[in-house]
């Protein structure tokens, strides 16, 4: 079992089963135990928590704000923000999709069955869904899936079609496939190593999709290029949409101005706090980078 | 039950537990009960609206974060028409961090800050990456001095002022505060830092340097807060590496009358509420009735030191 990160700390987070002395919170700090901590596949994790269920008010395209345990025996100084992969309210869980990769998520990756996990949140403003849409598409890549793969379930929930374009690759590493179609959606996989992911071809199968009127809104996260290529067919097909961003990211509330992005709105460049104004955004206001 | 309530000049603070400016907001009360605090403390704001330095602005050391926001705001009228109301929804007393690049603008901002929801006026004296002729007086005694006096000459409200642990005498510096009228000392800012990855050869922070927020500071910042207590008579607010009861205890032992709070807040969104309830047990536990029977406590004066013995056995 990893080193407790909290044991020179001082916090009053919630574990299952305690009484929230401030129940009006919007945001909690908590304790899940992990139930399950999975490979997905080489590269990636999928951990299960218990938790206390006010942090079970999460919906699709909110994050966490994650006290990852150390890796290596040195601290790991700030959380890591990630979005909500999937909340189970019935069984009481919430789960996150992650990559390996970093200090704080190979930390993660240490978690067992039965340890504690310091996570605070639901935080900032996620997805959402215009109920007058019929049918969506979603266009992730990597783990920016994870981010779109609650979206999906909000879908199927209010009868809105969903078809996911997984882009991977290879076909070893794709992710969620089973997910996606197991809540209704359609899949459409596309790869690196047949060339199929490429712009020119994702952008085909999207204007198909437009066609056949099966794309009232567009979703991305997790790709530059996707995000790019999705804002260009949007504009041209006057079709809304809405981007997940990523930034370095400190406090989670809004307070220390650490995780800004440039984003155009109104003909001006403006700086957003993805933690608060974020992390779903308005995909034509987003500025690639 | 213990009394934590502590005086800083006119102003009463139900307990020593506040955040410390650049770490806070309003917006932490998604989280936590505000009015538990002992005081708010807004972010710094500059007259003019501030984007701020270019991202990333905050990175990773061995011994806590570097980071450097560059003051990012939408300017002084902004605040006061729409950020100062979100404060007084509250109960504790509202702090304003202001920060200028002149002294004339200092004293110019402390005049316009005085409007009845804000309660104190913090010069923030001490931005470790503005210049020390631009803003970060503090590192000298005579700007110090200067810029105190523009500004108590300009306000009825309390003036606390904000130090740097970067200039060299700090004790010098914190006199030439006082003698210019201010009300309270605020030790310390951050520290002036710098981290350069090895994987690219280039500055961590895109303003390049940044101050350094950790636990690491702790004792530091307290040496410096012992050895001003011992030379002015106004109250101090300790900020350096709180994270847990015993170490507001140790401020106040070094003669700090409270405690501000940046770091623990980051990792631990419910630790200043928990510190406040863990204070007030510590004392209970102790039968403390006041707090403030530990503000300068420090038991120097009768050490227990071993003496030691020239002609030792085996040396």
């Amino acid at each position: 079992m990893p080193a407790d990160p909290n044991a020179n700390y001082t916090n009053s987070a919630l574990r299952f089963g305690d009484v929230d002395p401030y129940p009006q919170r919007l945001v909690g700090e908590f304790i899940g135990t992990v139930v399950s901590n999975h490979w997905v596949n080489d590269e990636y994790k999928h951990v299960i928590l218990k938790v206390h269920p006010q942090a079970l008010k999460a919906y699709a395209g909110q994050m966490f704000h994650l006290l990852c345990p150390s890796p290596d025996g040195a601290e790991v100084w700030m959380r890591r923000p990630m979005s909500v992969y999937r909340v189970d309210k019935d069984a009481g869980h919430v789960e996150f999709l992650y990559k390996c990769e970093g200090r704080g998520t190979r930390g993660m990756s240490m978690l067992a069955p039965g340890d504690d996990f310091n996570i605070t949140g639901p935080l900032g403003h996620g997805f959402k869904l215009d109920l007058s849409w019929r049918y969506i598409v979603v266009l992730g890549r990597g783990v920016g899936l994870a981010t779109l793969a609650p979206l999906s379930q909000l879908a199927a929930e209010n009868k809105v079609g969903v078809t996911a374009i997984l882009s991977a690759r290879n076909p070893g590493v794709v992710m969620s496939k089973d997910l996606f179609e197991g809540l209704g959606a359609k899949t459409i996989t596309v790869f690196d190593s047949d060339g199929s992911s490429t712009v020119e071809n994702v952008g085909k199968i999207l204007e198909d999709l437009i066609a056949e009127k099966k794309a009232d809104a567009f979703f991305t996260c997790g790709s530059n290029r996707l995000l790019t290529l999705m804002q260009r067919l949007g504009k041209k097909h006057d079709i809304p949409g809405q981007v997940a961003m990523e930034q370095i990211m400190v406090c989670g509330f809004g307070a220390c101005y650490v995780c800004m992005r440039t984003f155009e709105a109104g003909g001006q460049r403006v700086l957003r706090r993805v933690c608060r104004d974020g992390p779903v955004f308005n995909m034509q206001e987003a500025v690639g980078w | 039950m213990v009394d934590l309530s502590v005086k800083i000049g006119a102003i009463t603070l139900q307990n020593p537990v506040q955040p410390a400016s650049g770490a806070f907001s309003w917006e932490y009360n998604d989280v936590i009960d505000l009015n538990r605090l002992g005081a708010l403390v807004a972010k710094t704001i500059c007259r003019e609206p501030r984007l701020g330095n270019p991202t990333p602005r905050m990175a990773e050391t061995e011994a806590g974060i570097i980071q450097s926001i560059g003051l990012p705001g939408k300017g002084i009228d902004y605040f006061i028409a729409h950020i100062v109301p979100e404060y007084a929804k509250f109960t504790p007393p509202l702090v304003v961090s202001c920060s200028s690049e002149s002294i004339e603008d200092f004293a110019a901002l402390a005049e316009e800050l005085s409007v009845p929801d804000v309660d104190v006026i913090e010069a923030n004296i001490s931005c470790p990456t503005r210049n020390a002729t631009g803003g970060n007086f503090a590192m000298h005694e005579t700007y110090t001095r200067d810029c105190i006096t523009a500004m108590r000459a300009r306000t009825k409200k309390p003036l606390w002022v904000k130090l740097s642990p970067n200039a060299g005498d700090i004790v010098s510096i914190a006199k030439a505060a006082e003698d210019a009228g201010a009300d309270a000392l605020v030790i310390a800012n951050t520290f002036l830092s710098l981290k350069i990855r090895t994987d690219n050869f280039r500055p961590a922070l895109g303003n390049k340097f940044g101050g350094l927020v950790s636990p690491a500071l702790k004792p530091i910042v307290l040496r410096m807060v012992y050895q001003v207590a011992k030379q002015v008579k106004i109250p101090i607010i300790g900020i350096g590496g709180v994270t847990k009861a015993e170490d507001v205890v140790e401020y106040m032992l070094a003669g700090a009358t409270a405690v501000g709070i940046g770091y623990a807040g980051f990792r631990n969104p419910t630790a200043l509420i928990t510190i406040i309830d863990d204070l007030e047990a510590w004392c209970d536990e102790r039968g403390i009735k006041k707090v403030t029977e530990l503000i300068g406590a420090v038991r120097d004066q009768d050490m227990e030191t071993d003496t030691l013995v020239a002609a030792s056995e085996g040396v």
